[in-house]
């Protein structure tokens, strides 16, 4: 079962997430009324850890634990990033939920999420329907 | 024990989230991102021929363990690892909170607007369905979400990941500044 290391990962990433109060509507809204810095410190020091990180596993050519090159994808640019972002940006402000903490939600016994999560698959799949329509 | 069972600070968990950075690239070239989940759920369930759904998703299927891992930890940190009760958030959101006409601070959802029983309302359908929509539609139509532009993008350095997570905060502010307010009141 070589996906257990990945369902362990996100186990530890879930218990991050609820024990920094990370899926709560409130620290979220507290974020967007800029009345307190936690969110912004756990969001900024990730970044800071992660491009650390990426830059060690660049100069140092770390290969994956399979012996493979590490690669990282690179991410073009496309008006979806603007549009799609503001969209999200005001469901995140709703929902006081982006994907991770949905699913830390309805761990943590909050199961009315389990409907935003519906909700939330059914956008993405509204997204692939309506796709060549929208504006990218 | 009392350590971990206290709230963490974000300098400890803003830190070992970045740290899942590094362990997903070493563990198999895996990009941190969440919201590719919710695609691979459409792909598994429900491609309808649609175009955006025709792939091998199975080959994504790590992408579904994590998000299984997610919901796990949530559970294992909230029975054995925390004291419940309600979020120690500024007392001015929460004056603001209560004067736009949140009632309920008891725990991580003010219950008087996410419940089965507020579902039915105009409100609870607003800020769980129509709210869920928007996150699902706007992630993917972005190209990804927190974990997947705002730190596993910028944390490589990718200047579309900071246009799209710079919108994710206008988007956020805009709504809880000038919207959100008269959704509370609805």
């Amino acid at each position: 079962m070589k996906n257990i290391k990945f369902l362990i990962l996100g186990l530890l990433f879930g218990i991050i997430l609820v024990k920094s109060q990370v899926i709560s509507w409130f620290r979220i809204q507290e974020m967007f009324r800029l009345q307190a810095f936690h969110m912004y410190g756990i969001i900024g020091s990730a970044i800071v850890i992660g491009i650390i990180s990426i830059q060690l596993i660049k100069r140092f050519q770390l290969k994956t634990i399979h012996g493979e090159q590490t690669v990282i994808p690179d991410k073009t640019f496309h008006w979806g990033n603007v549009y799609g972002g503001l969209i999200f940006g005001c469901g995140w402000a709703i929902t006081g939920a982006c994907p991770g903490p949905l699913f830390a939600q309805i761990g943590s016994g909050v199961l009315v999420t389990i409907v935003t999560l519906l909700s939330a698959i059914a956008g993405t799949w509204i997204y692939g329907l309506i796709r060549e329509k929208l504006p990218h | 024990m009392d350590l971990i069972r206290q709230p963490w600070p974000w300098y400890v968990a803003g830190p070992l989230i970045g740290l899942i950075v590094p362990a997903l690239l070493l563990l198999g070239n895996k990009a941190f991102g969440i919201s590719s989940s919710l695609r691979h759920i459409c792909a598994a369930c429900v491609p309808a021929n649609i175009s955006f759904f025709k792939y091998d998703w199975k080959k994504e299927k790590w992408n579904l363990f994590f998000a299984a891992g997610i919901i796990i930890g949530g559970f294992i940190a909230t029975s054995f690892l925390s004291n419940p009760g309600q979020v120690n958030i500024n007392t001015h959101t929460t004056a603001l909170l209560q004067q736009e006409g949140v009632k309920d601070f008891s725990g991580l959802l003010p219950q008087d607007i996410f419940s089965f029983r507020q579902l039915f309302t105009l409100r609870g359908f607003v800020f769980m369905v129509v709210g869920g929509f928007l996150v699902g539609f706007g992630t993917r139509y972005a190209g990804g979400c927190t974990s997947g532009h705002a730190i596993m993008g910028i944390s490589s350095l990718q200047w579309p990941s900071l246009v799209a997570t710079s919108c994710f905060m206008i988007g956020g502010f805009v709504m809880t500044w000038f919207i959100l307010p008269y959704l509370l009141e609805l």
